[in-house]
């Protein structure tokens, strides 16, 4: 199972069911205490980059974008219903959706966590 | 972090505690603490939370035409900077104080400030303004020429100020400072700490029993220092800042008022004082006075969505029938209410509490209520 990134703080992580996308750890640290989550609904298409999800925290709005394009599949209403999961387990339980890839080769344009840690330090 | 931000007394402490700094009114001022806006927030609320304000503008308004130390050197004075707002000041007992706005000619508010009359018999023919960041070049410089023939305008440089706020805060502000426990919500004394001179007032920007502590420069780390060594106190950034005084309903100038909004718009009309409303002669009166008696185009208003979305500053606000009836002007999360809170300007006709109303969060109408502020209730010291 692979983790990638994307230089807007999403990460996605693939199986054999799919795409399970989320935020980073450096994404909710800078955000502070998530207060509320808006996801899509099932069956939504994206394309890479379109806003997919809101996140709030008490002082600011954020917008989580489709690291690649897809069908939502499944989302976790449990984020929704306790928003500060998100700061809790940004990496694990607090995942976002799920997505059926349409088009899995856009993912080898993301960066790995390697790559990513790298451009953390960069910015 | 661009270098030619300014920094106050307290930069070396606001780092040392780990905070996060940000840009603000051109300062570098702490936005949280490694705790976070959240925590913070109901930590003030509960205990006490200490804030660095020395951004904001301190200045001393003495008469030139009377020697100070008499009452008619205060009503002097008084009359002097009655000519620029719309408050009582003739009529503020010594050591009261009175939150007001400077006006334009058209009644729009330049800003909103303090204006304390001292305690101290010497000091009759001063007022003590503290007034916002953002804004206290240009009103210092309006106030020094609009009253430059009867009035002397001593900009405090030279002074920090520092905000202990919460239902907490006498009780440790009273073990470094002993007496403010009698001091009562908008009245300010003078004391000596550690050999100068420190201004205490009773009031705040939270909605919280607390104080405003003006200290030389020099001291203000000492000062704040010991404070944060009380278990009850613990230091407050900018982010809670605005989310406590947006839960108590009170105006951020700039978002909330403007050049463009009256007092009785921004829904602040008791800062127009009865006699001042009699002699109708402060800038803007007659536009003032004729929203007063026929009600203003617009008002500011508390607004409460009725999910868990919060509606952030620029929001539009809509009727039931989808017709732009107004903006949110400051919006977000509200801790203590654990719910979003709003409030915003919207046509008279739908100022009126309960009204049904829509926000349009990110293209959709989301329901919501007029209602009124605070949301969350204030808790000041009356004695």
């Amino acid at each position: 199972m692979t983790t990638k990134f994307t230089k807007d703080h999403e990460w996605i992580r693939f199986d054999d069911a799919g795409a399970t996308i989320g935020i980073s750890d450096h994404a909710a640290e800078q955000l502070g205490d998530v207060v509320f989550v808006e996801l899509p609904e099932v069956g939504k298409t994206f394309k890479k980059g379109d806003d997919m999800a809101v996140v709030e925290s008490v002082k600011a709005a954020s917008d989580v974008y489709a690291p690649i394009s897809g069908e939502v599949v499944e989302v976790n209403q449990s984020i929704v219903d306790d928003p500060s999961k998100v700061n809790a387990e940004s990496m694990g339980g607090a995942w976002f959706v799920k997505l059926k890839p349409s088009n899995p080769a856009e993912a080898d344009e993301l960066m790995d966590e390697a790559a990513y840690k790298a451009y953390l330090e960069t910015i | 972090m661009t270098a030619d931000l300014k920094r106050t007394p307290l930069y070396d402490l606001h780092l040392s505690l780990g905070a996060k700094m940000v840009e603000f009114a051109g300062y570098e001022m702490p936005v949280q603490y490694p705790d976070g806006v959240l925590k913070e927030h109901i930590w003030t609320r509960t205990k006490a939370g200490l804030f660095d304000v020395s951004h904001m503008g301190q200045a001393f308004l003495k008469t030139k035409r009377a020697e100070l130390g008499s009452d008619a050197a205060h009503a002097d004075i008084a009359d002097a900077i009655e000519t620029l707002l719309p408050g009582e000041i003739r009529k503020l007992k010594k050591g009261g104080m009175r939150y007001s706005v400077l006006l334009n000619k058209d009644g729009g508010v330049m800003d909103d400030l303090m204006v304390t009359r001292p305690a101290r018999d010497d000091m009759q023919g001063v007022l003590f303004l503290v007034v916002n960041a953002a804004c206290k070049d240009a009103d210092f410089k309006h106030i020094a020429s609009k009253l430059k023939d009867r009035a002397e305008l001593d900009i405090a440089g030279d002074r920090a100020l520092i905000a202990l706020q919460g239902p907490l805060a006498v009780n440790a502000l009273q073990t470094v400072v002993p007496g403010v426990e009698t001091q009562t919500f908008m009245t300010m004394k003078p004391y000596h700490w550690n050999g100068v001179y420190v201004i205490v007032s009773r009031c705040g920007y939270t909605g919280e029993d607390g104080f405003e502590i003006s200290i030389p420069n020099d001291s203000a780390e000492e000062f704040a220092s010991l404070l944060l060594t009380h278990s009850d106190v613990a230091p407050i950034g900018l982010g809670a800042r605005d989310s406590l005084r947006l839960e108590a309903g009170l105006c951020l100038y700039g978002h909330d008022m403007d050049e463009t909004t009256s007092p009785v718009e921004g829904n602040i009309a008791f800062a127009l004082g009865k006699r001042r409303k009699e002699e109708a002669n402060f800038p803007g009166a007659e536009r003032i006075l004729s929203e007063l008696a026929n009600g203003p185009a617009r008002l500011r208003v508390g607004v409460k969505p009725e999910g868990r979305a919060p509606a952030r500053e620029g929001v539009e606000i809509v009727d039931m029938n989808g017709a732009k009836i107004g903006v949110v002007t400051s919006g977000g999360f509200g801790p203590t209410a654990n719910a979003p809170v709003a409030m915003g300007y919207v046509d008279f006709a739908h100022s009126k509490t309960g009204t049904l109303v829509q926000l349009m969060v990110r293209g959709k109408a989301l329901p919501a209520t007029i209602v009124d502020m605070p949301v969350v209730p204030h808790n000041y010291y009356r004695g």
